[in-house]
């Protein structure tokens, strides 16, 4: 690890090692310990998938059976979306960035912070340990729908518990990070001399603080039916399964909007850095990024078209959803519009954010045709679905995710990664990631399942391009990662400010000392303004 | 400067009372969802409902009620009693809060007992022989005033810290958001039972 | 100073007034439904804790004195979580 003095990573607390770090309420150690925790839960997640692609290359049994891909196309989903997606950017960038970016020396609840990050150990710790115990592996799917929940056999309680603890985790962040952003921005930095990334972030604050408490309710009584037989959800008992659709979906649409506005910050970060140039209608994508926040709140039963709902619920909610598709092609119009006439430079961060907004288009173009109900009829439940999300998630979240940590890696760590080899590792991944993807969109068209182990033979050969998609993709992350690891061990010294970025991370240190700012700034100009760097 | 000192911030107590808002949202949410889930099933099974509440102890629900409704004006004045500087009076007022809420947890283990030995409790075989409309009132009954007990329980225990730290004078008149947020989230344990009560109690 | 804002200590007497009038709404309410009211006694009961809610939020826990942020937050809130209810009804209203 990168030691320079008088940088953060020095100890001068009671603890030294690893006790040092995790009982740190450092936000910046805080965010490290995210980074180390969700690239393991990635990476377990990752291999999930590719067992998966494995036994889809040929129809049949492959590599195992039906039980077994049940257990693990759930434990891939359970890892992926709480372990990874939902808490993610937030977690990661948002705390190691936010302080930085508003020129606060920490958080507003520091010790909150560090709670938080022991919560994601707790539930991860408890949710991978269904895997273990007597029932076997959940099979529900991430999603753990009703009545299936409550009479399988396999190990619910822990993972449904676990999916709770995290839940905590993701409120108390939220909560951490509005107090934040409210109360400790430098002087003169008003509102609307916030940074875009910031703005983000407390755009999804808000929904990680009211969405999740709807899951936790519904977590709650999943238990109650597995325990108590409550009959809330059970039809042989009175009760809807349909109503627990409705109430998991009311969080896990919301959800999918944590994923994806801070991604979209990050995006508004990069772009105008790396076109020398201020990001087009500023205050338009603070707009969208609310009403975003906000009418993702009236959407959630565009997952439900084919459960059973009034024909009114089926019409509201193919409106509402198209209705939210609005902000976000602001956001499009407004990201190009600042690269045009701008001084392009190339780097890595850049090529993450380019094509950020290709895997994002189509993720959200195939999003219009899922949520509208004519056409969502024939392709719910197809993988169709399933190259959808992972277009928008995989995709946008996964590659600003892979633009942030190549921008701010020189912040963090204090030194730059090997330029040649990013690029090199980019360009397989998004080969790997395009024909991984895109064959299933042609294939749940087609009519082909999504969550089965086994397909109908004609379904093979874009199968089989699917899967060495799957590894041409692995292969660019190996190299992706193994280039970041290197490098922050061993890449050469990097200045303050090597991509010379307006906003105020790139003011101070690389790496940042552990108060951030000898003396908090006072803001006077507006954010992305180049007019006084060269 | 080229040596950063420690930097001591002065404490906000907005942001800690902001904190706590945020918290009680996170609360009104979680009990929204049961809320939901209540006027659902409720919908769809008017008349077994109807009867089902009369099941209920209409006298112990507004004693409760009235006795939570007291005890949130006990801890409101008794911010106002600290900022007064009325030390004495503000730890006669938590206390009489924390005890309210132990009589109201002492009321509920009465009435969940009588409703137990009757049978009607959650997977029971005498409410499953009662029918649909009857378990479901029930389950809903049981899980909504459980959760509600727990944040009662919270709530006492909040005030007992809170109590404590006025009586060592660490919260006092000019530094007591402590107290405020202490109370707040007493408040909120009992807006939830103001609606708890008329959808149990006052249906029938 | 911990409260910039907030100079204005409420008189115990304002409490005391909000608690008998929380303590007559509760009795009406008991009252009012005590009646064969069918269909509208959910309304009824509901409007009761509505308004006994408004108070406790409004006199109780500050609302009315403090900055308007706070004020502004909840009814954010409130409102987001009535249209999702509203939202769910379209369902089961209409099946």
């Amino acid at each position: 690890m990168t030691i320079h003095q008088g940088s953060f990573y020095e100890n001068n607390g009671k603890y030294k090692g690893i006790m040092a770090w995790i009982t740190s309420t450092d936000h910046k150690r805080i965010g490290l310990l995210y980074l180390y925790s969700i690239a393991t839960a990635f990476t377990l997640a990752a291999i999930l998938g590719l067992l998966m692609k494995l036994e889809l290359i040929a129809p049949g049994k492959t590599i195992m059976d039906a039980k077994a891909y049940n257990g693990i196309f759930t434990l891939h989903g359970i890892t992926m979306i709480f372990l990874v997606v939902i808490p993610g950017m937030p977690a990661v960038f948002g705390n190691f960035m936010l302080p930085l970016m508003i020129g606060a020396r920490d958080v507003a609840f520091p010790r909150l912070n560090l709670f938080s990050w022991w919560l994601y150990v707790l539930g991860a710790l408890v949710a991978i340990s269904s895997q273990f115990m007597g029932g076997g592996p959940p099979d529900t799917g991430w999603t753990f729908y009703a009545p299936y929940s409550f009479r399988t056999g396999t190990n619910m309680l822990p993972a449904v518990m676990g999916a709770f603890i995290l839940g905590f985790s993701s409120i108390l962040t939220g909560l951490n990070f509005i107090v934040t952003i409210h109360r400790m921005r430098a002087p003169g930095m008003d509102w609307f001399k916030m940074p875009l990334f910031p703005w983000a972030l407390y755009g999804t604050a808000w929904i990680q603080l009211l969405a999740t408490p709807i899951v936790g309710i519904t977590l709650l009584m999943v238990v109650g039916e597995r325990l108590l037989h409550i009959g809330f959800f059970d039809p042989a008992l009175g009760g809807d399964p349909v109503l627990y659709q409705h109430l998991f979906w009311i969080y896990s649409h919301p959800a999918v909007y944590i994923m994806i506005l801070p991604a979209m910050g990050v995006i508004s970060e990069i772009l105008p850095t790396f076109a020398r140039k201020p990001i087009f209608g500023y205050k338009a994508i603070i707009v969208s990024t609310m009403l975003i926040a906000i009418v993702g709140y009236f959407v959630w039963g565009h997952h439900m078209y084919t459960a059973g709902m009034s024909r009114t619920a089926l019409f509201a909610f193919s409106i509402l959803s198209f209705l939210v598709a609005i902000p976000s092609a602001i956001k499009i119009f407004n990201w190009i519009s600042t690269l045009y006439k701008g001084s392009i430079h190339l780097e890595p961060p850049f090529y993450w954010a380019a094509s950020f907004l290709f895997v994002f288009m189509i993720g959200g173009l195939t999003g219009l045709i899922l949520g509208s109900l004519a056409t969502d009829m024939h392709v719910h439940d197809t993988a169709f679905v399933v190259a959808h999300f992972h277009y928008i998630i995989f995709g946008g979240v996964g590659f600003a995710f892979f633009g942030a940590i190549h921008y701010w890696f020189p912040k963090i760590f204090g030194r730059m990664y090997d330029k040649g080899w990013a690029t090199i590792g980019w360009i397989i991944f998004f080969v790997g990631f395009v024909t991984l993807y895109t064959p299933m969109f042609y294939l749940g068209m087609m009519g082909m399942p999504r969550r089965y182990f086994d397909y109908l033979p004609q379904f093979h050969s874009w199968n089989i391009v699917s899967s060495f998609g799957a590894m041409i993709l692995i292969a660019g992350l190996v190299i992706i990662i193994t280039n970041l690891v290197r490098s922050a061990r061993m890449g050469p010294i990097a200045e303050a400010n090597p991509w010379l970025g307006s906003t105020l991370e790139w003011t101070i240190p690389s790496p940042p000392p552990l108060e951030n700012f000898e003396e908090i700034p006072t803001v006077t100009r507006k954010p992305y303004d180049y007019s006084e760097i060269s | 400067m080229s040596q950063p000192a420690v930097h001591t911030e002065h404490f906000d107590a907005t942001a800690s009372k902001i904190g706590m808002w945020l918290f009680i949202f996170t609360e009104l949410l979680l009990f929204g969802g049961l809320f939901i889930v209540y006027s659902v099933i409720r919908f769809s099974h008017q008349a077994a409902f109807h009867l089902a509440a009369e099941e209920l102890d209409l006298v112990m629900g507004a004693t409760n009620t009235g006795l939570l409704l007291l005890s949130s004006m006990t801890i409101a004045m008794s911010v106002s009693a600290i900022q007064f500087g009325h030390k004495r009076f503000t730890l006669f007022l938590i206390c009489f809060t924390i005890l309210i809420g132990l009589v109201f947890l002492v009321n509920k283990y009465f009435e969940w007992s009588l409703k137990i030995e009757h049978g009607l409790y959650p997977g029971s075989a005498t409410l499953h022989g009662l029918g649909n409309g009857d378990t479901l009132f029930f389950g809903l009954y049981f899980f909504m005033t459980g959760l509600h007990a727990l944040h009662i329980i919270a709530g006492v225990s909040i005030l007992g810290w809170v109590l404590v730290r006025v009586a060592r004078d660490q919260v006092h008149a000019t530094h007591f958001v402590h107290l405020e947020n202490g109370a707040l989230y007493w408040h909120l344990v009992d807006v939830i039972w103001i609606f708890l009560f008329p959808l149990f109690y006052l249906i029938s | 100073m911990s409260h910039p804002e907030n100079n204005h200590i409420v008189p115990y007497r304002t409490y005391v007034v909000i608690l008998l009038t929380l303590l007559s709404l509760t009795a009406l309410s008991i009252l009012v439904t005590s009646f064969e009211l069918g269909p509208i006694a959910v309304s009824a009961a509901l409007l009761f804790a509505t308004i006994k809610t408004t108070l406790v939020f409004t006199y109780f826990m500050h609302l009315k004195y403090d900055q308007r942020i706070y004020a502004i937050m909840v009814s954010v809130v409130l409102l987001v979580f009535i249209i999702v209810i509203v939202i769910t009804f379209l369902d089961y209203s209409f099946r």
